[in-house]
C-alpha cells in the first residue's frame, strides 16, 4: 500500500466516523420505526395474539369511502392553507426583506417569531377563548350592538383554516425573507426602467427570483398542515375530519395498530407524491428548493 | 491482606446500604384524575416511606401505554373492569392479583366478587374494584322537566345545546333507550351489529343537535358552566361538581337506567414493586382514606365503611340523583369481548363523518 492510498483510506475512515452519529440517527430513529410500521401494517389480527399477513388494512382505506374522503379533504384543505399562507406571508416577507431598515427589521422578524414561544396547544386554546360562543369576540360584538345573540365562531372549517394559517405563518415567512434578501434592488429598478409597471416587476422579476423560497416554504407548510393534529381537532369540533386524527384514533382508542400503521404509511406515500407533483408543476428541483 | 478484605467488605456493605436508602421505594401509578389526591399520597408516604408517582390517563390510553411496553413502566394501573379481561387475553399486559395479599374485609363484598368474576382469565383474577360511578345525563333543570331519557339528547327542545362523547358508552346508552339490550348481544356479533346500525341512524339523524363532542371531563364542565350546553351525557361526578356551584344543574339517572362502571386495580405484567402496589390498594380502601378520594374524585369507592366519612353536600347530591329504583336500574357493564370495539369504531367513525 502506497502512502497516498493509506492516507486516503485513513481519511475515509475519519469521514465515516464523523458521519456515524447521523447514520445511526437515520437508521435507528427514522428507518427502523418506519420498517416496523410497514411490517405491522401488513398483518391482520386473526385471534387473541395471532396475526397473519394481509393487505386488508390497505384495502380498507380504498374501499371504505370515509377514509379516503377524509384523506382527500385533509389534502385539499392543506393545499388551500398553503396557498392562503403564501398570499398572506409574501407581502410581510417583502416588507421585512426590502422595505424595513435596521432595527424595525429585526423587531418585525421577532414579532413573527414570538407567538411560537408558547406551545401550539396554548395558542389553539387562545383561539378557542376568543371565538367560542361565550368568548371575547362574541361578547364584544354583543356589547357593540352589532349582533342580537351570542355568535358561535368555533367548530367550522373557516376557523380551522384560520388556525392553520396562523400556525404555519412563520415557516413561510422565513424562507421567503431569506431568498428575497438576495434579490438585487437594481433588478426591480431595471424592470421599471424598461417600461414595466409594478405587476410586471412582480411577475417577471420578483416571483421567478423568489421561486425556490416559495417552493421550500410551500413544502414545509403543506407537510406541517397535513400532519397537524391539535388545530383541526380542537377548532374543528364535531365535524373536524383530519387524517392524522384517524391515525390517532386507530392507534389509541381502537387498539387497531395494524390499521393505524397502514394509514401512516399511506399518509407518507401520498403526501410525498403530492410534493413531487407540486415540484414537477412548478418545474423546481427538490435539492434546489431545500438548498436555499 | 485480611485488612484489605475487611475494608472491601465494609465498602461493599456501605455501598449497598447507601444505594438502598438513596433509592427510596417508588410506586408508579397509572390512574384517572382525582383518584390519587396529594393528601392521600402524603399520608401514604409518611406511613410506608414509599413515594407515589402518578400518571393521569384514561381507559384506552392505559391499555395503549401498557401494550406499547408489554406491561412495563408502571406498578399499578386502574382500567375499568369491563376492559381488563379482553386486554389481558389479547396483549398479556397484566399479572394475576394475589388475593391473599388483599384485605378483603374492607370491601363492599358484592362489588369485590363481581369484579373478580368479570376480570378473570383462565380462572385467575386480574382485578380488584376501587372507584365506581355511572354515566347518565347532566341537565340544567331550570326548564322544570322532571324525567329524562337519553332520547332527549335528540329532542328538538335542546337543538344546538347538547354534548356527549363520541365513544362506546353513548352507543350503549342509545341502544338501551331504543329498547334493545346491547349487553345481552355482546356474544352475538350479528345481532350486535344490527343494534349498532339502528343507533348509528339515530345519532346521524340528530347530529345537528350536538354543540360539540366532549373528550375530557373538564371540557364538558366548561360547556355546561358557561351555559353553552344545557343537556349532556356525562359522569355523575361532573354533575355533582356543577350542582355545588349551580343548584339548577344536576346529574340525573335516565329512565332506561344509568350505565354503571367500576374502575379497578390491576398489576401490569412487568411492574417492579408489587409489594408497594398491594400496600397502596389496602391503604386506599381504609374508610377514612376512601372518603378523601371520594371528595377529590367526586366518585364513590368500593370501600365498605367510607359512606360514614363522606361530606354531606356530596351525599345529598347523590341522593337527589338516585332513589332506590334508579339504583336498582343501573346497568353494569359486562366484560367487553375482543372484536366488538372494531365494530363500534367503524360506527363511531361514520357518525363523526356524517354531515
Amino acid at each position: 500500500m502506497s502512502l497516498t492510498e493509506r492516507w486516503l483510506s485513513g481519511k475515509r475512515v475519519a469521514l465515516f466516523l464523523l458521519l456515524m452519529p447521523l447514520l445511526l440517527y437515520l437508521f435507528f430513529l427514522i428507518l427502523l420505526p418506519h420498517l416496523e410500521i410497514l411490517n405491522i401494517s401488513l398483518r391482520e389480527r386473526v385471534s387473541y395474539g395471532v396475526y397473519e399477513f394481509s393487505l386488508g388494512n390497505y384495502q380498507a382505506f380504498f374501499t371504505e369511502p370515509l377514509y379516503w374522503r377524509t384523506f382527500l379533504r385533509t389534502a385539499v384543505m392543506s393545499v388551500l392553507t398553503t396557498a392562503i399562507t403564501l398570499v398572506v406571508a409574501f407581502p410581510i416577507a417583502w416588507y421585512i426583506a426590502k422595505v424595513a431598515q435596521g432595527k424595525s427589521r429585526s423587531v418585525l422578524f421577532l414579532a413573527c417569531l414570538i407567538p411560537f414561544w408558547v406551545s401550539e396547544l396554548v395558542r389553539t386554546y387562545g383561539w378557542m377563548i376568543l371565538l367560542r360562543e361565550t368568548g371575547v369576540i362574541s361578547s364584544l360584538l354583543q356589547t357593540l350592538g352589532l349582533v342580537d345573540g351570542p355568535v358561535e365562531m368555533l367548530y367550522n372549517d373557516v376557523t380551522v383554516m384560520v388556525g392553520l394559517v396562523y400556525t404555519s405563518m412563520l415557516f413561510m415567512v422565513v424562507p421567503l425573507v431569506s431568498t428575497l434578501d438576495g434579490l438585487d434592488d437594481s433588478l426591480v429598478e431595471a424592470a421599471y426602467d424598461l417600461g414595466g409597471n409594478g405587476w410586471h416587476a412582480l411577475k417577471e422579476v420578483v416571483i421567478p427570483y423568489a421561486m425556490p423560497g416559495i417552493v421550500s416554504g410551500c413544502i414545509v407548510v403543506f407537510m406541517l398542515t397535513l400532519g397537524n393534529y391539535l388545530t383541526p381537532t380542537l377548532l374543528g369540533g364535531k365535524d373536524s375530519l383530519w387524517f392524522t386524527e384517524q391515525i390517532f384514533t386507530q392507534f389509541i382508542t381502537r387498539f387497531n395498530w395494524e390499521q393505524g400503521s397502514a394509514f401512516g404509511i399511506l399518509l407518507l406515500v401520498l403526501s410525498s407524491l403530492m410534493v413531487w407533483l407540486g415540484l414537477k408543476l412548478s418545474r423546481q428541483s427538490f435539492t434546489e428548493a431545500m438548498g436555499r | 491482606m485480611k485488612i484489605t478484605k475487611v475494608i472491601a467488605t465494609a465498602a461493599v456493605c456501605s455501598g449497598v446500604a447507601f444505594s438502598a436508602s438513596a433509592q427510596a421505594q417508588e410506586l408508579r401509578l397509572l390512574t384517572w384524575g382525582g383518584y390519587a389526591p396529594q393528601p392521600v399520597i402524603d399520608l401514604f408516604e409518611k406511613e410506608t416511606g414509599i413515594k407515589v408517582k402518578v400518571t393521569l390517563s384514561n381507559n384506552e390510553d392505559m391499555i395503549s401505554k401498557l401494550r406499547a411496553t408489554r406491561g412495563a413502566g408502571f406498578d399499578l394501573a386502574q382500567p375499568s373492569q369491563d376492559r381488563v379481561a379482553s386486554a389481558q387475553q389479547e396483549f398479556r399486559i397484566y399479572k394475576p392479583v394475589d388475593m391473599s395479599k388483599i384485605d378483603k374485609s374492607l370491601y363492599i363484598q358484592s362489588m369485590l366478587k363481581s369484579t373478580q368474576d368479570s376480570t378473570s382469565v383462565n380462572g385467575k383474577t386480574f382485578g380488584v374494584p376501587h372507584v365506581w360511578g355511572t354515566s347518565g345525563l347532566i341537565v340544567n333543570t331550570a326548564s322544570g322537566k322532571s324525567a329524562y331519557s337519553f332520547a332527549d339528547l335528540c329532542s328538538e327542545d335542546y337543538k344546538g345545546k347538547v354534548s356527549y362523547r363520541l365513544k362506546r358508552p353513548t352507543l350503549i346508552a342509545f341502544a338501551f333507550d331504543m329498547g334493545e339490550d346491547p349487553f345481552a348481544a355482546y356474544d352475538d356479533p350479528v345481532k350486535y351489529e344490527k343494534i349498532l346500525s339502528k343507533v348509528e341512524d339515530r345519532l346521524v339523524s340528530c347530529k345537528g343537535n350536538v354543540k360539540a363532542y366532549w373528550s375530557g371531563g373538564d371540557a364538558l364542565i366548561n360547556l355546561l358552566r358557561s351555559g353553552e350546553v344545557t343537556l349532556a351525557m356525562g359522569w355523575d361526578a361532573g354533575g355533582w361538581k356543577l350542582n355545588k356551584e349551580n343548584k339548577d344543574i344536576n346529574y340525573v339517572a335516565p329512565q332506561s337506567g344509568a350505565l354503571g362502571w367500576v374502575d379497578t386495580f390491576v398489576l401490569p405484567a412487568k411492574g417492579k414493586n408489587d409489594e408497594a402496589a398491594y400496600q397502596w390498594i389496602n391503604f386506599v380502601n381504609r374508610p377514612e382514606i376512601a372518603a378523601l378520594i371520594t371528595s377529590s374524585a367526586g366518585q364513590f369507592t368500593a370501600s365498605a365503611g367510607a359512606a360514614a366519612f363522606v361530606e354531606e353536600g356530596l351525599s345529598n347530591s347523590y341522593k337527589a340523583s338516585f332513589d332506590q329504583a334508579a339504583l336498582d336500574n343501573i346497568k353494569w357493564y359486562p366484560p367487553v369481548p375482543a372484536g366488538l370495539e372494531t365494530l363500534e369504531g367503524k360506527v363511531l367513525d361514520r357518525i363523526k363523518a356524517a354531515q
